[in-house]
């Protein structure tokens, strides 16, 4: 990329919903966006609900495939296209560079809330040691205590889960984050260790692209804001 | 490095740079009926494909084709063998199959009476086949055959004991311990949770995908659950009629679902 400090890049991105079993309806989510986001920035989508802040996002992780348009991420050497290359290389992508923390917590039912926030280290080449320490350091920062770390976090709370999952996402150094309301369901004391990490991450130059439906949150933490309005406009403050 | 250039090819020394199997054109056909029609994909060292579709769709008749228990009408399979080097499975004779089957190669079947000697001992069961792939010692066949009921979580102790006596979810945790003590490179698993109560299936998955990242083996499951197949796959196929008829990552498959069919098959799942 042209300015060696972007991280991540969309060119032209577009996408709409064909939903073939409710009479072939489209629903047009965006069309034609751009955004860049470097090293150390944060930059945060805004708008109504049903803007399709939710749909870029999960277009940018390649969880959604965009009609039209690129997203260029930087993946050490390389400059990857993630619409564009194999399902094995965007797992390659997801497994060091672009992380994502999304408003809901999906584990496999047994699983303990220790070995989910640790796991993800190995592919860092964190040994595992290491990793129970990171992951259990994290937890306490997010107020999940010791005597719960064995458990599975099915039975936890929205706000429990909810933190599990920042953890999950922030005890990892990804070069690229998206979070997705990451401070939706938490409390004003959660909400403010959010913000930190978040600040954290920018300081070590992690580029980070977020919906951030509290306007404190997302004035102390974003660079930018990219308005979205629907219908495919958009602007950017 | 330009940014409106084209992006760089992701780097192959990263990526395993040749695919362990390699599937095309496939089909087959009983009598003048399909049951698969002009399958194709590429499954990658530690890759895990899932094969989806309601019954009928041909995904199991697609996995016995694959695992050379039936033969193909048409296409072509190469697989890359670690001791025989690569391989043509539509055409390749029956006894280096049956090889591959007893080594290089494990099949988890839906029901575990199917994949176990019901008969025998559960040390038995996992001792035959390291006897299949060429061990001879009973000093280490018994010491590995102990290690793996360990790491299937079955108590050490039932060692001796017929699969008979054990529960469902035990027998699929032996069949497991089975297939995987020979070090396979490539595992069939066939509804491998199919007929195990709720509360046992989540164990077997977490287990299973456990056991999978720390073998870095390959695998292609068949599942009709989309659920199981989220956990395990790396990679979907969406089977109807015998055809492929959506493939991609499993995430993007599941969620942004663009073939109607498949649209209707993650729309129809019941929610808790």
């Amino acid at each position: 990329m042209h300015d060696a400090t972007i991280r991540i890049k969309a060119e032209g991105l577009s996408k709409t919903f064909v939903l073939h079993n409710q009479g072939g309806a489209r629903i047009e989510a965006f069309r034609d966006l751009s955004l860049s986001v470097g090293r150390g920035r944060c930059l945060a989508l805004h708008g109504p609900s049903g803007a399709g802040k939710s749909t870029l996002l999960k277009s940018l992780y390649a969880n959604y495939k965009p009609d039209a348009g690129s997203v260029l991420v930087r993946h050490g050497d390389a400059i990857v296209d993630l619409p564009k290359v194999s399902p094995r290389a965007v797992l390659q992508v997801r497994k060091t560079t672009l992380g994502y923390v999304s408003q809901f917590l999906r584990v496999i039912p047994r699983v303990s809330v220790l070995d989910i926030v640790a796991g993800g280290l190995a592919a860092d080449g964190v040994e595992r040691g290491e990793a129970l320490r990171r992951a259990g350091a994290m937890l306490l920062r997010l107020g999940i205590r010791e005597k719960m770390w064995g458990l599975s976090p099915k039975t936890f709370s929205g706000g429990e889960q909810q933190r599990v999952n920042i953890a999950r996402g922030f005890v990892r150094n990804y070069p690229i984050l998206l979070l997705d309301e990451p401070t939706a369901s938490l409390d004003a004391a959660n909400r403010e260790i959010a913000v930190k990490l978040i600040l954290e991450a920018k300081a070590r130059g992690a580029a980070i692209i977020g919906i951030f439906h509290d306007d404190a949150v997302r004035e102390a933490v974003a660079d930018e804001v990219f308005i979205m309005k629907g219908n495919g406009e958009k602007t950017t403050i | 490095m330009t940014m409106c250039a084209q992006a760089a090819p992701l780097s192959q020394a990263r990526l395993d740079d040749r695919p362990i199997l390699s599937v095309k054109n496939l089909s087959k056909r009983y009598g003048a009926r399909p049951a698969c029609l002009d399958v194709a994909f590429d499954l990658w060292p530690g890759e895990a494909l899932g094969i989806v579709g309601e019954s009928g769709s041909g995904k199991t008749t697609l996995l016995n084709c694959l695992s050379g228990r039936l033969p193909v009408s048409s296409g072509s399979m190469l697989y890359r063998s670690e001791s025989l080097g690569e391989v043509e499975l539509s055409t390749c004779p029956e006894h280096i199959l049956r090889r591959f089957n007893r080594s290089e190669w494990g099949l988890v079947r839906q029901d575990p009476r199917d994949g176990l000697r019901m008969s025998v001992s559960a040390g038995a069961n996992i001792g035959e086949r390291l006897m299949g792939a060429g061990s001879r010692r009973y000093g280490e066949i018994r010491s590995k055959a102990l290690a793996w009921m360990e790491k299937v979580e079955i108590d050490r102790s039932r060692i001796d004991d017929r699969p008979s006596t054990f529960s469902g979810g035990m027998r699929q945790r032996l069949q497991i311990a089975r297939n995987l003590v020979t070090k396979p490179q490539l595992v069939f698993m066939d509804e491998p949770t199919g007929g195990l109560d709720v509360s046992v299936q989540a164990k077997l998955l977490d287990l299973v995908r456990t056991l999978v990242a720390n073998l870095n083996l390959s695998m292609i499951i068949v599942t009709h659950d989309l659920a199981v197949a989220r956990i395990l796959a790396d990679r979907l196929m969406v089977m109807r009629g015998g055809r492929v008829i959506e493939s991609g990552l499993t995430d993007q498959v599941l969620d942004d679902p663009h073939h109607p069919y498949t649209q209707l098959l993650v729309s129809s799942i019941l929610e808790v």
